[in-house]
């Protein structure tokens, strides 16, 4: 039989308009051998969640470089919590204070990687935790 | 299996998308789910589009869509991408074009790679579009990258084809396969807003016209849209309705249909033997030694090729 595989949706919550840090990860984890889904620029967080329903991922890589991920990320997460998806990886990328990364750890954002993390660490997390 | 067939019909978001996933990855559970569905379950309208990479599919997908659901018809999105050889992973960015402007509830996007020959990858795409018309979308898109015989082979499950291509499009457009031309049902020169929109309808009738001849019972419209700005898209939709007018007389879509179901019936056959003989030739890791044997010339590969299936295969 076919191996699974390992299927991530990445977006970009918030209202900032880059998306390059976004790209580099998901093209990264393609590399990887991964079947990335993803959904460019300034998704909503219900627009997140139904995407990842539809498609059926097991990981969730949000990218955010706005610093709303103080509010954003809660909302995500309760959305999942919502719709009953709860077999699910979520980390998140970009530029989140240290300070913060406790507090979403503890929502259950389950990996955090500030920017320069080399992908292979993100790989490797991936492939350890789903 | 009940869990899932009962979510299927109640248009549960979350069950169907499990339902896809089983049946790209489990052929045993996947089939025995397939099997109950098709029983009962009429396949809803397909339509195709397909074109070079970059050339709208998504953003005009997405037009499409949004007007069907302001009519209320529940559509289905099924987006195929190309797995990488290399790695075996797949970017599959169709949403961004979609995404923000379908919203609605009565829409279903699920993006798909083609995976390698072992993925079984056709019959999979078919699968999806039979749990989507289960589950009750009226209408389903399956839009794939047209560059190689794998793609044409996905849009030929489609009752209404359509080829996309642009205007700076014309060395790609020379190397499209005849069977692309044949498929097609419609053609669309997209981003009409860009410099030879003209030279590139005239290169696709003349091909059209090298393809069919002058006689035949549709001959393909060759239309022009902006799909970034909305242009061009009631015509489009109009011709759509046309060509599943046309299909719909005397005993066409019979026959179409018929077509697809033996395309079908033969990936499944080619599943199977792929998964039950070669994969498990694959995994036995018998071949690196016939390998060897081969390339000391002790044995030679037509020998060695029967042998593996003979034993392999259950
Ligand atoms: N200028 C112009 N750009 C367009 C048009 N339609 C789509 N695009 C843009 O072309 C790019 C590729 O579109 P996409 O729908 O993703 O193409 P696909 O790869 O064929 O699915 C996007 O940046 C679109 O915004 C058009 O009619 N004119
Ligand atoms: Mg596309």
């Amino acid at each position: 039989m076919v191996k699974n595989k390992i299927k991530v949706l990445i977006a970009k919550p918030g209202l900032d308009g880059h998306d390059r840090g976004a790209k580099v990860i998901a093209r990264g984890l393609k590399e990887a051998g991964m079947e990335v889904v993803y959904t460019g620029l300034r998704q909503t967080p219900a627009q997140i969640v139904r995407g990842a329903i539809q498609e059926d991922v097991d990981v969730i890589g949000l990218s955010i470089l706005s610093g709303a991920h103080e509010h954003l990320f809660p909302e995500i997460i309760e959305l999942l919590q919502k719709e009953g998806v709860d077999n699910l990886l979520v980390i998140a990328g970009g530029i989140i204070p240290e300070e913060d990364h406790e507090k979403l750890h503890d929502i259950g954002i389950a990996g955090i990687f500030t920017p320069g993390t080399p992908i292979r660490e993100i790989v490797d997390f991936i492939e350890k935790n789903v | 299996m009940e869990r899932y067939f009962k979510g299927i019909k109640e248009g549960n978001e979350k069950t169907i998308a499990e339902a896809i996933t089983l049946v790209e990855n489990d052929r045993e559970q996947g089939f025995k789910l397939l099997k109950k569905i098709f029983s009962e379950t009429e396949i809803s309208y397909i339509i195709g589009i397909t074109g070079p990479p970059g050339s709208g599919k998504s953003t005009l997908t997405g037009e499409m869509v949004k007007d069907w659901l302001r009519t209320g018809v529940k559509t289905g999105i099924i987006a195929v991408d190309p797995t990488s050889q290399f790695s075996g992973g797949a970017l599959l960015g169709d949403r961004i074009r979609m995404s923000d402007k379908v919203t609605d509830k009565n829409v279903f996007i699920r993006s798909m790679a083609t995976r390698g020959e072992l993925g079984g990858l056709n019959s999979s795409v078919f699968d999806t579009a039979l749990i989507l018309s289960a589950a009750g979308y009226e209408r389903i898109v399956i839009e794939t990258v047209g560059v190689g015989q794998n793609e044409i082979d996905i849009v030929n499950l489609a009752d209404t084809t359509l080829v996309i291509t642009t205007p700076d499009a014309g060395d790609e457009i020379q190397t499209f396969k005849a069977g692309l031309m044949e498929t097609g049902d419609i053609f669309v020169v997209n981003k009409a807003d860009r410099p030879d929109v003209i030279k590139m309808e005239l290169m696709i009738k003349q091909m059209l016209e090298m393809a069919y001849g002058t006689e035949t019972e549709w001959t393909p419209p060759v239309l022009t849209t902006v799909a970034n700005r909305s242009q061009g898209i009631e015509e489009l939709l109009q011709k759509i309705e046309e060509h599943t007018g046309y299909l719909k007389t005397g005993r066409r879509f019979y026959q179409k249909r018929k077509k697809v179901l033996e395309k079908q019936l033969i990936n499944l056959m080619e599943r199977i033997l792929r998964e039950n003989y070669i994969g498990r030739v694959l995994e036995s890791g018998l071949m690196e030694e016939k390998i060897r044997e081969i390339a000391a010339r002790k044995l030679d590969p037509y020998t060695a090729a029967e042998n593996l299936i003979k034993e392999r295969g259950v």
